[in-house]
């Protein structure tokens, strides 16, 4: 192999570049261990945590015929808690069709318009939480393994970019907080590693179901940034590239969080 | 009545002025932003106001009241003892200055800055007269022990 095929390969397999702040792998902790032992308490039982009705609808959203092809999910995918298992854990993926990834919230949009020929959930509705939620479970506890490919490498990077650069009126960045000050206290709230590993998840403070993209907003509110559409190609950057640096972590779906 | 509601809600989520030209001098700007003495019981009032000053995300500070308060920056008792009132200006009109890697945000200026949400955009955090009375109530905090 010449050199500068061998130095493609390890740039390629490395994914994007890691910089010196990054928290090492083995010092990653999910959102769960900076919350209080009641907090965790919900996470942890299924009776309590208020994130289990939308499972149950999810249970329910999955067997019911749309849209004009009148077929079901489970009517092509059959059994979730086999055919979704681990698939929560590897997305946003890449859509050869759209030649750019999408994330879980998308892909169930595309198998509405597309499959049941039925009008698209709108963002943060029940149904699309339930959905998403649902199948979100079925790889609860699996290692996150995003594709580091070279079709997914500029969007990782542009999702790095976001993440490293600062923005706002505060001219705050994502990695100020969860990168360089994890662990210290924000106004007497701890700052997570912010790692993307229970969503969608339940959130006291929302007091509802809520996606990734709803918690991105709310820090570049916080940052006094502009906050995009739902559903822009930037929160998927975004959202591809923390579960990148959250790759061999845990899902937790559906979690709680304060 | 209700546009002047709005309007006076609009004006105090931010100041509305333009930034006014000032000289640093070595780590500081001598000379106030408006002319005059700021007053310190109103800056008191901006440092903890979580909205307005937001001082106390990151500081923490001579506020017994105050429960929530922030780890990532030093503690703000005898701030005054340490700084001239120069010195403290600079540090919050552009921190950045003086440390380009600062997590604190630059209160005074709006150049060099991306991605502002349009109801910030061209607009300082905090109003050269809200910066000289937080300099001012800065200055009171002499005593660098524990409340
Ligand atoms: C000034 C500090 C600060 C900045 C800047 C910031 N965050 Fe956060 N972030 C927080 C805090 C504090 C929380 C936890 C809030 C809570 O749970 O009450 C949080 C939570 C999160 C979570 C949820 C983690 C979980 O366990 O569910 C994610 C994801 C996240 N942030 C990503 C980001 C991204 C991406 C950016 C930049 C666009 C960003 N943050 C900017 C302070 C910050
Ligand atoms: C997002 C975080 C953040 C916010 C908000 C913030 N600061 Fe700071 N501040 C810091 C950090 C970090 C330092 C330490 C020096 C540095 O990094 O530049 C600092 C340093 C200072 C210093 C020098 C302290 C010393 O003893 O060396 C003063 C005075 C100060 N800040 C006042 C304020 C005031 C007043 C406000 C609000 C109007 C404020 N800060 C808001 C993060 C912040």
């Amino acid at each position: 192999m010449t050199r500068a095929a061998f130095l493609l390969l390890t740039v390629v397999s490395a994914g994007v570049a890691a910089s010196a702040a990054d928290i090492p792998l083995g010092e990653r902790k999910s959102g769960y261990d900076f919350m209080a032992p009641e907090t965790r308490a919900m996470q942890d039982d299924d009776t309590a945590n208020p994130a289990m009705l939308w499972v149950l609808d999810g249970e329910t959203l999955w067997q019911r015929r749309e849209g004009s092809a009148g077929k079901s999910c489970a009517d092509c995918h059959g059994d979730a808690r086999t055919s979704m298992k681990g698939v929560a854990a590897r997305y946003p993926a890449f859509n050869a069709a759209r030649a750019r990834p999408v994330d879980l919230g998308e892909r169930i949009n595309i198998c509405r318009t597309e499959q049941q020929r039925a009008t698209p959930l709108a963002f943060e509705s029940k149904e699309l939480l339930a959905l998403a939620a649902y199948i979100g479970q079925q790889s609860r506890g699996m290692p996150i393994e995003i594709a580091d490919d070279a079709r997914m490498r500029p969007f990782l990077q542009a999702g790095q970019d976001m993440f490293t650069g600062r923005q706002g009126q505060l001219n705050l960045s994502c990695a100020q907080c969860h990168d360089d000050n994890w662990g210290q206290k924000l106004a007497g709230a701890a700052i997570p590693q912010g790692h993307p590993t229970g969503y969608p998840l339940y959130r006291l403070e929302w007091q509802t179901l809520g996606s990734l993209q709803r918690r991105l907003r709310n820090c570049l509110f916080g940052m006094r940034a502009v906050s995009y559409p739902y559903g822009a190609p930037d929160y998927i950057n975004l959202e591809l590239y923390l579960m990148w640096r959250a790759r061999g972590m845990r899902v937790e779906t559906p979690a709680v969080r304060p | 009545m209700l546009a002047a509601a709005i309007a006076s809600f609009a004006d105090d989520a931010t100041s509305q002025e333009q930034v006014r030209p000032y000289t640093v001098i070595g780590d500081a700007i001598p000379e106030s932003l408006t002319g005059a003495k700021g007053d310190a019981e109103r800056g008191r009032g901006i440092v903890v106001n979580r909205q307005v000053g937001l001082c106390l995300l990151c500081h923490s500070g001579p506020f017994p009241e105050e429960k929530f308060q922030g780890t990532l920056a030093p503690d703000l008792k005898g701030t005054g003892a340490r700084w001239s009132e120069g010195q403290l200006r600079l540090r919050i009109v552009d921190a950045s200055r003086l440390n380009p890697n600062t997590i604190m945000p630059p209160y005074y200026r709006t150049e060099g800055l991306t991605r502002v949400a349009p109801a910030y955009q061209g607009k300082p955090v905090l109003s050269a007269e809200q910066i000289e009375d937080v300099v001012a109530y800065l200055a009171t905090l002499r005593d660098e022990r524990a409340p």
